[in-house]
């Protein structure tokens, strides 16, 4: 494969400032620097991937006393970075596209965290766009989410406390990012950026034209964090592994007894009494 | 919805169907007909009625008096000048007029007439004498063209090809000398587009060969066309790709493939036991081919999902397996109790999933080899299986060998069950050679 192997800056790994998440530093950007900005932006730096891990779903709790026919559940569905970093850094906007009896069925969202939440009674599919920022790329992401309000066992009477939670890992994937880009979001926790060859100069880290509404666009204390799911990659790479190793043992078994049956049929020709194991 | 309600299970389940249900029920039925008629129609109305209701109810203008009569009549198609009788509808008095009313479905060809000069001057043809072209023209005339038939009925043996080159050959020619000029002419399709003896010929030869070709070459021929199909698309994504400034290998690459699939494309169809190892032979190839390109096509795209990622590599690697294959490579993937879409697809998870896809895929062409190493050597010693319709019956134990696989992995891949499921294979065919069959069998369990 040509794509280079990745190391990874786990936002854990770096101290966090309690308060909001850690944004590139604002640089005055002087005449002498703007024309590296310009060249930045059409700069594309190749065999580099950038990666953002996203986790989207919906939590939908059932409202008891207080449901009526129209509206059984609250529902809220939302796009956070797997670890609950904030996505503002390359999510510029974020549009969901809910069932058409829905009053104003497209709602967008421009700051992060990108959530949204509703009150009704019936399953269907959510759209969700995504869009980025001008230097990373005009082109939307669309991703499709099933809103799942009732639990898998039927048993028993619904409860207001356990809601039901759907979630799904991802990962953004730009390849050849621009130089901006790149520059802009190295240092970011959402982001996972490979180690740079030694000797790799980029521009200055321009920011982005953010309008954020709201101070905190991470997800760490979201009231609803209770009840993320947690995705690991350790459990399916063992078992990744182990699945591997069963079939390359097996391969393995039946190199051999190919070997066998090509070898023999000249020698069979031979007299009995000649031992071909 | 009332199915629920009958069979009395709990509504909890609302799905999205009530959403739409509204719309639908504000649709009334028409009217005319009762409700369980409509329904039985599927709840739509036809988009134009077959019969007007209205005409159903309609009286014959009261003006009008009505009577029948049996009368005599003749048809223009006829040369006979027969007589038949028949009824009439007979509107105030007054008979109608006109032909019989069948007899303008009476066409005919035109046909090419020449004259005994004319067949001297423009239509002498070393294989044709002037008494067959005559006898071809006469048959011709009488059966309107239809030269299974004229072949049918020709004296003389003729393809049906060869009678028809005659007859457009002699009929251009009649065309070109008594036109005017050749500007007047050149338009007609007889003349722009002459009949191509050989190419007709050719066609329906393969024709008739993809008619008749067992159900396995037609597998084997959807494979390898799905493969070339892949490797072209690739090949027009390397080529987009190489219009900004990637590496040029990847479009050689295509260019081999594509040549060695040809060929598994032309041996469509003499043997169908050989066909197995030129699309083997080219799989491997193709496999590095479509990944580089696949890679090419993605860095193409400013982002994308990871998970899209993966399902464009999976569906290169798959690319030269056929649909039961991929069934198969799936099936494994379960028993192995690996998710068939990672549940957390980070970069190494998918690169580790896509690697233990093609391994497997490995695993099922080496047992594919190992089986037909097998039937081969069967199929030697018992001399009498060695044809075709013996052949497809040990290809469809493929089917049985997903049922083994799992106890073959616990029991240290001795593969016992499978010979019991072979031994039913020969017994379709003749009772007789089966304990002859045990035999060969039992030797080479001791081999291995």
């Amino acid at each position: 494969m040509s794509l280079t192997t990745s190391s990874r800056k786990q936002g854990e790994n770096q101290p966090d400032d309690g308060a909001s998440p850690a944004k590139p530093p604002r640089i005055k950007i002087g005449k002498s620097s703007e024309d590296s900005d310009k060249k930045g932006a059409h700069r594309r730096v190749k065999d580099v991937e950038i990666c953002v891990p996203i986790v989207y779903g919906t939590i939908a709790f059932y409202l008891g006393r207080k449901a009526s026919e129209s509206q059984s559940h609250k529902w809220t569905v939302y796009v956070r970075g797997a670890t609950n970093e904030d996505l503002g850094v390359v999510i510029k906007r974020v549009v969901f596209q809910l069932h058409p009896s829905f009053n104003n069925p497209t709602r967008v969202l421009e700051s992060p965290p990108f959530e949204l939440s509703e009150c009704g009674w019936g399953e269907f599919e959510i759209g969700i766009s995504l869009f980025f920022h001008n230097d990373i790329c005009d082109k939307q992401l669309d991703l499709f989410h099933h809103l799942k309000l009732y639990p898998e066992d039927e048993s028993g009477p619904q409860t207001t406390k356990k809601p039901v939670v759907v979630e799904s890992y991802n990962e953004i994937v730009y390849p050849d990012p621009s130089e901006n880009f790149l520059a802009r979001v190295q240092n970011h926790p959402a982001v996972i950026v490979p180690r740079m060859p030694a000797g790799f100069n980029l521009p200055y880290p321009v920011s982005i034209e953010s309008v954020n509404e709201r101070e905190k666009g991470d997800t760490k204390d979201h009231p609803l964090s209770q009840w993320f799911m947690n995705f690991s990659e350790a459990d399916e790479l063992l078992k990744l592994a182990a699945a591997r190793q069963q079939v390359q043992a097996h391969i393995v078994k039946l190199r051999r007894q190919l070997s066998v049956m090509d070898g023999p049929p000249p020698l069979s020709k031979q007299p009995t009494g000649y031992d071909y194991t | 919805m009332d199915a629920k309600d009958i069979l009395g299970l709990p509504k909890n389940s609302v799905t999205q169907e009530k959403k739409s249900r509204p719309q639908k029920d504000s649709q009334r039925k028409p009217d005319g007909i009762s409700r369980e008629v409509y329904a039985l129609t599927g709840g739509l109305a036809p988009l134009i009625p077959a019969i007007e209701a209205s005409q159903l109810k309609k009286r014959p203008p009261s003006d009008e008096k009505i009577t029948w009569q049996w009368l005599p009549f003749t048809n223009s198609a006829r040369k006979d000048n027969l007589h038949l009788y028949h009824w009439v509808r007979i509107v105030n008095g007054v008979p109608p007029t006109g032909d019989y009313s069948f007899a303008k479905y009476n066409k005919s060809v035109d046909i090419v007439k020449y004259t005994d000069e004319e067949y001297e001057k423009y239509l002498t043809d070393p294989m044709w004498t002037k008494e067959e072209t005559d006898q071809l023209f006469e048959l011709c005339q009488s059966f309107d063209l239809r030269f299974i038939v004229i072949a049918d009925r020709f004296p003389s043996s003729r393809t049906v090809e060869e009678l028809k080159d005659r007859y457009y050959s002699v009929a251009r020619a009649m065309l070109i000398a008594r036109a005017p000029s050749p500007g007047d002419i050149s338009g007609h399709p007889l003349v722009k587009e002459p009949y191509n003896v050989s190419q007709e010929t050719e066609r329906k030869r393969a024709l008739s060969m993809v008619l008749s070709q067992t159900k396995q070459q037609e597998r084997k021929d959807a494979e390898v066309l799905a493969e070339a199909k892949r490797i072209t698309e690739s090949r027009m994504v390397a080529r987009g790709a190489e219009e900004s400034e990637l590496p040029v290998p990847s479009n050689a690459g295509p260019e081999s493939a594509e040549r060695a699939a040809a060929i598994p494309a032309d041996t469509v169809s003499p043997s169908s036991n050989v066909q197995q190892h030129p699309s083997a032979a080219v799989a491997p190839s193709t496999i590095t081919v479509d990944n580089a390109s696949i890679l090419a096509s993605l860095r193409m795209l400013r982002v994308y999902l990871r998970t899209y990622a993966l399902d464009q590599m999976v569906q290169a690697a798959s690319s030269s397996a056929g649909l039961r294959t991929i069934k198969r490579v799936e099936q494994t993937l379960q028993e192995l109790g690996v998710n068939l879409k990672p549940r957390v697809p980070t970069k190494a998870v998918c690169a580790e999933h896509l690697e233990l896809r093609r391994e497997i895929l490995t695993l099922l062409n080496l047992q594919k080899q190992l089986q037909y190493k097998e039937a081969e050597g069967s199929s030697y010693r018992d001399g009498s299986y060695a044809d075709t319709p013996g052949t497809p019956k040990h290809l469809s134990h493929g089917g049985d060998q997903d049922r083994t696989f799992v106890p073959d992995m616990s029991f240290a891949g001795e593969r016992m069950g499978k010979r019991d499921q072979k031994r039913k294979a020969p017994g379709r065919l003749s009772e007789a050679p089966l304990p002859a069959h045990k035999r060969p069998r039992k030797s080479k369990a001791a081999d291995l």
